[in-house]
């Protein structure tokens, strides 16, 4: 547990008493950075976001009279001979979470100032996050060349494709952004950039809050979209 | 460790990070039951563990003060009423489609694999 000390000398209060104390001192309210603050309201917005997608493809599933494609069998791909129900859906998420446990190591690495483990922890978070949006492509490539459309598909109800391109598109412009993110913070922590910043590691962090978020997302569309 | 506490010995990351492993094959079997309860109940719940595990360890929310997890963690318990609003929405149109517009007709193909 954090154990702030008070300009006073005296430790700061935790749990409930700690929670009313932050609100009503008259001064900033969350002891963190306001980098990290303002990425922790950010994904709380996203949050939202994300939540408005699944909500609307629940709706649209309940309401419709059609029957639902089944995920598994759409999403089935043939190996050894036989068809394997969402192979490279699951692949999908063992590499996300891959990435994410590389992010991990980063941020603790960053704290520890070592840029070179630093950098190149981020650089193959970034490189597992590539290949999960190249994978993706490949989803995307199959379901069109089968006949799905945003207002039809061969498999049943019209709404299936609408609600997996927005989902799964949103979702990989996520995951796409944040490579990008990644690519830029890992060659200024391994340049030497943050060296000149007080707190400049904190950005290691950030970055890795907005990564693991991509990857909790993703645990919600796995469990709503490709299993349910 | 640092006074903010996010300087954790790694043993708690590798931990986390097999763990996510492990329940993520536990999830992917859940695609080999038969549609049930049980197995919607097996899907939240892996689900939910996954989640948990990533926010506060990955993500070192069970580090941070009260005020910072109340903030962040306690706006999304209004998406609850979303869900619940629109399913019963959701169950109103599907009720007022039959009605009107009787069973589907629609006739569907079996998914084709490459």
């Amino acid at each position: 547990m954090s154990e702030a000390v008070l300009y006073s000398g005296e430790k700061e209060a935790e749990g409930t008493e700690g929670l009313i104390e932050d609100w009503s001192r008259d001064k900033q309210v969350f002891g963190v950075p306001w980098g990290k603050a303002m990425m922790w309201i950010f994904l709380l917005s996203d949050t939202f976001i994300f939540s408005c997608f699944l909500v609307g493809y629940m709706s649209a599933r309940i309401a419709t009279t059609d029957p639902w494609p089944n995920p598994s069998e759409v999403f089935a791909l043939e190996a050894f001979g036989y068809p394997v129900p969402l192979l490279l859906i699951a692949i999908m998420t063992f590499i996300l979470i891959t990435s994410s446990g590389t992010m991990a190591l980063a941020v603790n690495m960053g704290y520890r100032k070592n840029k070179k483990a630093t950098f190149w922890l981020m650089f193959a978070t970034a490189i597992l996050g590539a290949s999960f949006v190249g994978m993706q492509a490949f989803e995307w490539s199959k379901l069109i060349a089968e006949g799905v459309r945003p207002w039809e598909n061969p498999f049943g109800a019209a709404q299936f494709g609408s609600s997996f391109f927005m989902i799964t598109g949103f979702h990989g412009m996520h995951v796409s952004a944040g490579v990008i993110y990644l690519l830029v913070v890992a060659f200024r922590v391994k340049n030497g950039f943050y060296d000149k910043v007080p707190d400049g590691y904190k950005i290691v962090e950030i970055a890795g809050l907005y990564w693991h978020f991509v990857d909790l997302v993703w645990v919600f569309i796995f469990a709503f979209f490709y299993l349910w | 460790m640092s006074d903010d506490g996010t300087q954790h010995p790694l043993k708690i990351y590798w931990i986390m990070w097999v763990a996510l492993f492990v329940l993520s094959s536990f999830s992917y079997a859940t695609d080999f039951m038969d549609r049930g309860a049980l197995r919607t109940f097996l899907i939240l719940l892996f689900m939910f563990i996954k989640a948990a595990g990533i926010t506060w360890i990955f993500m070192h929310m069970g580090w941070e003060r009260l005020a910072l997890k109340i903030a962040i963690l306690g706006p999304p318990v209004a998406i609850l009423v979303l869900i619940y609003l629109m399913s019963v929405e959701g169950i109103y149109v599907e009720d007022s489609r039959l009605e009107h517009y009787g069973e589907s007709t629609m006739e569907v193909l079996p998914p084709v694999h490459h």
